[in-house]
């Protein structure tokens, strides 16, 4: 994709601000004093449970809700007083739809591509997000990947300066979720500020430069996702109050052997996938010197080798482990994937139903 | 130049609407099929009968009036609600196009349909014997653009408050109770008295005679004017109070 557009660099405002935002449903508050800031060129991850404000968040920085008290600055403006100016600089992805079902692609990025007035070529994000073999294909007969995919190239056609990507990769195949790293990644580059929610702890860890966790309306952590991780509290019953050290070397190692090598407690939690727990009063880092040297000496590989915790764990302190168990992974998706479908987006009528009308008899 | 700019989108916006309405086949035997096949079926078939005169003189107007109904209550009507319900309109919330340029696409391009219905139904009707007076034809066209924006404001109102599935089946419900009311195939003198003097009242009956009363004998009663004025400020009204975008 062509570079970013000039002024952005001049600009003096951050990407994002809210102050103390508050957004309430009735007598129920989704949103409770949640301040966050996003940097120009830093992807923001708000992160957390179903129902935890995420979506509700993000729609007071979109333009779409209009928060009770707190404040909200998107590039400097009121995303509701000045929506009409502020939606030329930013692009949005929806949670769900938002596209015509009966257009393909090309035709829905060239639609929206002239709703601005220097729009990126849409060839250039058809090849981008892989979507030139489907590029005629109706929207409601692309697969959940592809609608995912076009959605993301629909948020990135005005060239925006701010992205809001409202959970990006739920649902979405391996190669959808591969595509939308790599988009944030080359966004990130050009310097565009991104705000993404995501349930998922991975996608947070690989994705954000800050995170922001966010649980029953309320910010309960945030940093880099590095501080995170640190931050939690020793999960109870775990043997030894130092640093864990996390690696992955090949299955099936003598894990007393290497214990006694190094001085700690080695356990192979999956094939591959090993955990060491020094005692207190040896350093974490001398420890995985020795697990190194060890590995070395037998002339295996060691990888993604990490001290601390990881975020995963963190995540699940803070929010509560049942909590987030209930609301993550394969039940949290199995029950969005059927909301996309119940209202029969694949099912035999649906595509007839939606979008045209059923037989009038 | 800058108003060049702002009407790009417009314009863009009006093809890709008009691009959908009619791939959709649904639309096209709602809009065309359902009214050709009406007109031809009825000004042949004498199973209404409709006084003096050749009975395609009663069904043209009557069937022009269905077509405007089709098209701006029933095909839009039941898109928008299905693009709410995709949650299309809100995702345009957040581009430069605007309520205002997205509306006026949505009514540019019901009367494009409209011209459409027109060029096949006109020449249908002419070769089934049909010859109106050629004075009637203004007061004809601002009874269409009246009554265009009366149902237009009907189809948005009901949009835009039911869920996509349930405006679905009421705009369909309306549409027929309208056909049947409208003295569009049934003259409304062939109505119970009470029913006609409530159809009377309602935009399609008001259209139809319009029609009829342009089209036949080339004026326009004064009550068809003012029930669809009526119709059209207060649907209209209704509609931009009441619509949701999500």
């Amino acid at each position: 994709m062509p570079a970013g557009d000039m002024n952005r660099g001049t600009d003096r405002f951050a990407a994002v601000v809210c102050h103390d935002l508050v957004v309430r449903y009735g007598d129920r508050t989704a949103v409770d004093r949640v301040s966050l800031t996003a940097e120009r060129g830093e992807v923001l991850c708000i992160l957390g449970p179903n129902g935890a404000g995420k979506t509700s968040t993000v729609e007071c920085l979109e333009g779409y809700r209009r928060p009770v008290s707190g404040s909200a600055l998107v590039l400097g403006l009121d995303p509701w007083k000045e929506h009409r100016v502020l939606v030329h600089r930013i692009g949005v992805m929806l949670q769900r739809g938002g596209v015509y079902p009966m257009l393909g692609p090309r035709r829905a990025l060239s639609l929206f591509a002239s709703y601005y007035e220097h729009p990126e070529d849409p060839d250039a994000l058809l090849d981008l997000l892989r979507l030139r073999e489907v590029a005629t294909t109706p929207w409601r007969h692309l697969s959940g990947g592809e609608q995912a995919r076009l959605s993301l190239a629909l948020a990135l056609v005005g060239r925006p300066e701010v992205v809001f990507l409202d959970e990006p990769t739920a649902g979405v195949d391996p190669e959808g979720r591969l595509a939308v790293r790599d988009v944030v990644a080359g966004l990130r580059e050009r310097a565009v500020s991104v705000v993404l929610t995501t349930h998922e702890l991975a996608e947070a860890e690989r994705l954000a430069d800050q995170i922001v966790i966010l649980h029953r309306g309320s910010v309960v952590a945030e940093g880099p996702p590095a501080s995170l991780a640190s931050h939690a509290v020793e999960p109870a019953g775990s043997a030894g109050t130092g640093e864990e050290i996390v690696f992955g070397a090949a299955p099936d190692l003598d894990v007393a052997a290497l214990g006694s090598a190094v001085g700690a407690v080695v356990v192979e939690e999956s094939p591959g996938r090993y955990r060491v727990t020094p005692p207190s009063e040896v350093s974490a880092t001398a420890v995985s010197a020795a697990v190194g040297a060890w590995l070395a000496e037998k002339g295996l590989a060691l990888r993604d080798l990490r001290i601390g915790q990881s975020l995963e764990e963190a995540y699940l302190t803070i929010v509560g482990t049942s909590e987030a168990e209930s609301s993550t992974f394969a039940q949290h998706r199995g029950r969005r994937s059927r909301g996309w479908r119940a209202p029969g987006l694949r099912s035999r009528w649906g595509p007839r139903r939606r979008g045209t009308r059923a037989g009038r008899s | 130049m800058r108003a060049i700019a702002a009407l790009r989108p417009l314009v863009a916006q009006v093809e890709a609407e008009t691009y959908m309405t009619l791939r959709r086949g649904e639309t096209l035997l709602l809009t065309v099929g359902i009214p050709v096949a009406f007109l031809v079926f009825f000004s042949t078939s004498h199973v209404v009968s409709t006084g003096p005169g050749p009975s395609v003189s009663f069904f043209a107007p009557g069937i022009l009036s269905l077509a405007v109904m089709s098209t701006a209550m029933v095909s839009l009507g039941i898109a928008t609600g299905f693009e709410r319900g995709y949650g299309v309109l809100k995702r345009l919330g957040s581009t430069p196009l605007g309520r205002s340029r997205l509306l006026a696409a949505k009514v540019a391009t019901v009367f494009l349909v409209e011209a459409v219905q027109a060029a096949v139904l006109v020449p249908v009707g002419y070769g089934l014997g049909w010859s109106p007076p050629g004075s009637g034809a203004g007061a004809a066209l601002g009874a269409v653009l009246l009554a265009t924006v009366a149902f237009g404001s009907l189809g948005l109102l009901l949009a835009g408050v039911l869920r996509a599935e349930v405006n679905l089946a009421a705009t369909n419900g309306l549409y027929l109770v309208l056909l049947l009311l409208g003295g569009m195939i049934v003259p409304l003198a062939k109505l119970p008295r009470a029913l006609a003097s409530v159809a009377r009242v309602l935009p399609a009956a008001a259209l139809s005679d319009a029609l009829h009363g342009s089209l036949t004998v080339g004026s326009v009663p004064a009550e068809s004017w003012a029930v669809l004025a009526c119709w059209a400020l207060g649907a209209s009204v209704i509609a931009a109070g009441t619509f949701r975008w999500e």
